[in-house]
């Protein structure tokens, strides 16, 4: 009953970007970050955005966020262009971005507070939250007391208190060690399974990208380009086992395929012109992922 | 808008709500027949806390720890030398460059004190400069602080504004003496303009640079989360630049104390450093180190009051990296 529920508030967050260019700087420091990019999400859907460093996927992001405005083409939300901020879309930063004079609870309580909810109720919808993220016993730390990852299960459901129509994530994990991570990566896909609500996340990390979204864009190196559209045929809920299925291994081949060359690219000419192996070094069955 | 997340939240089959703050291996359960919609729990408010006599009493307490006594025994060590010096100085009569021939000795002063003390000239002397103290760096804490605000978060507000705070800053207070007895329309008004301006600039200055020290990040996270322009600087701009503003704000409190006593000195009536100059002027010295003696011990009042206010307006800092401790 539950999921119907669910299933029936997924009609909006629909995210279109078309023939997205952005150019910083001019004349002689002039630097083409983002060209000729459209992609989309669908109203529900956890797509993930994988690219060489450098290659626009921030930039893309702020565009959709609207902190940056794009020099070419248009981002829209559910139809309309995107011009600023808002609280319609929840971001999830690379860096802690907890406010560090707030208690958790407040860092949770604050676009409620921002929208004029009287405090009784963000009160409960904070600690509803607090509850899901499993750190309900620390409403009444501050951010510093907290580990990286309790900072970042605590940026997510602050971004999600205000009922957003889509998330964007950056790089969420990118600070925390291997083993958080992927029990971050857990957290987030369960948190997702009851929101549903559009995600528009980005990562370095391939497997990541396959155990939490729906499709994957890859994007070439800079000026970034939408190389490929991956779709991910793996049931939901995502649970950790399905990272030993043989399907799994697939796409992350496929996907490792896809994104070496573009490492490579994104590398020194050098070594673009010998390859890997002109420099003695050893490419695994991993291949360059690892690097990655 | 909240009253819909919540329902969403209530709805739904909750992750493990017992999992550890750090859990190293989640077990995670996203089934929806774990746990039926009825049993999910809104948790229950926790009582909001009080402040209590006892709880500020146990708190005090709590402050004697072993390394506090440490320092206090130190603080003891060094004044009680720095008395010492000067006891030893005025018993012997030390010259050795420096004279101490006509120096009062602690028990004289220590009479002046008994003497003056209570008296009504004193104490008013006391009152008259706490009061310019105080007005002085309210003023410039009012105009200092948002005007610090401004010019940090909007580049014209800074263009505008800079040029001129450039060149008056090298001024001192005291320089601004002759000009303010000009200025303005009595005594009083400006001995409290010159403190103003030694307390101004430190203000402004620890203001413009809190706002700039801010991670960007967190304006950013602000306006997501749907802040206007207004409650953004309430909100994010102000206390992020919190702990800038009070460095500005004990750094201004001292130089005003410095502005203030050089100009009750030049141009006063009353206050304590008119009360230190006069007793100089009447050849009675132990006076001139007790009128020492209290700027000293107001200022470090002063000083001390406003870490205190710090340190209740951002508990937080005690856990920051690099922070207090
Ligand atoms: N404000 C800016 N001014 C000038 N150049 C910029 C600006 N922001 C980004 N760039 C440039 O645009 C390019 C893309 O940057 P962006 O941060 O979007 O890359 P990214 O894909 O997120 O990289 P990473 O994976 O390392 O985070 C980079 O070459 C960067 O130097
Ligand atoms: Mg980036």
């Amino acid at each position: 009953m539950s999921m119907t529920m669910a299933e029936t508030e997924v009609s909006k967050g629909f995210i279109d970007v078309r023939d997205m260019g952005v150019t910083f700087g001019a004349n002689d420091n002039k630097v083409v970050a983002v060209d000729n990019v459209s992609l989309n999400v669908q109203p529900g859907e956890f797509v993930s955005l994988i690219g060489p460093s450098g290659c626009g996927k921030s930039t893309l992001l702020s565009i959709v966020a609207g902190f940056v405005k794009p020099t070419r083409g248009e981002a829209l939300l559910d139809g309309k262009a995107i011009t600023k901020p808002g609280s319609d879309r929840g971001v999830v930063f690379q860096q802690y971005s907890l406010f560090p004079w707030l208690s958790v609870r407040k860092n949770v309580e604050f676009g409620l507070k921002m929208a004029g909810v009287e405090q009784s109720k963000r009160n409960t919808t904070a600690r509803a939250l607090l509850d899901l993220a499993g750190l309900l016993s620390f409403e009444n730390h501050y951010p510093d007391q907290l580990s990286g990852g309790m900072k970042q299960r605590i940026g997510i459901v602050r971004a999600l208190a205000t009922s957003p129509q889509v998330l964007l994530m950056d790089e969420p994990f990118g600070a925390l060690d291997t083993q958080t991570r992927v029990v971050m990566q857990e957290i987030l896909t369960n948190i997702w399974q009851q929101f549903r609500i559009s995600v528009l996340f980005i990562t370095h990390d391939i497997e990541e990208s396959i155990f939490l979204s729906d499709r994957i864009y890859v994007m070439t190196a800079r000026p970034g380009r939408i190389k490929a559209v991956i779709k991910v045929p793996l049931p939901r809920p995502r649970t950790a086992e399905m990272t030993d299925t043989p399907e799994f291994m697939n796409l992350v081949q496929e996907l490792k395929g896809l994104i070496r060359e573009e490492s490579l690219a994104a590398m020194a000419p050098e070594i673009k012109d010998r390859g890997l192996s002109g420099f003695g070094m050893k490419v695994g069955p991993k291949g360059v992922g690892e690097i990655f | 808008m909240g009253s819909t997340a919540t329902a969403k939240i209530v709805a739904l089959p909750m992750v493990d709500k017992h999992a550890d703050p750090e859990p190293v291996a989640v077990e995670v359960k996203a089934s929806a027949a774990q746990m039926s919609a009825a049993e999910i729990p809104v948790p229950e408010p926790e009582p909001i806390p009080t402040v209590s006599l006892t709880k500020v009493f146990l708190g005090l307490l709590g402050y004697v720890t072993r390394e506090r006594m440490i320092t206090a025994l130190l603080a003891c060590i060094s004044i009680g030398a720095l008395f010492l010096f000067w006891y030893l100085g005025t018993k012997y009569r030390l010259e050795f460059y420096i004279r101490f021939k006509n120096v009062p000795t602690p028990y004289e002063v220590y009479q002046q004190l008994t003497l003056v003390g209570l008296s009504n000239k004193y104490l008013f002397n006391i009152a008259i400069s706490v009061r310019r103290i105080l007005l002085g760096f309210m003023i410039a804490t009012i105009i200092g602080v948002p005007l610090g605000l401004a010019i940090g978060k909007y580049e014209r507000v800074r263009d505008f504004f800079m040029p001129v705070v450039e060149i008056m800053r090298p001024i001192p207070a005291i320089a601004w003496v002759p000009m303010s007895i000009m200025l303005w329309p009595n005594n009083e008004a400006s001995i409290v303009f010159i403190t103003f301006i030694g307390a101004f600039f430190p203000i402004l200055l620890n203001t413009i640079h809190g706002v700039h020290s801010l991670d960007g990040v967190l304006v950013r996270a602000a306006r997501c989360l749907g802040a206007s322009e207004i409650r953004l600087f309430m909100n994010v701009i102000l206390p992020g630049s919190l702990p800038h503003i009070f460095t500005g704000l004990a750094v201004g409190m001292g130089v005003a104390w410095v502005s203030l006593i050089a100009a009750e000195m030049i141009s006063g009536q009353f206050g304590v450093g008119y009360f230190t100059w006069e007793a100089y002027s009447l050849v009675d010295y132990p006076a001139i180190v007790l009128g020492m003696i209290t700027i000293g011990v107001l200022g470090l009042a002063c000083s001390g009051i406003i870490r205190m206010v710090g340190v209740l307006l951002m508990p937080w800092l005690a856990f920051a990296p690099g922070g207090r401790r």
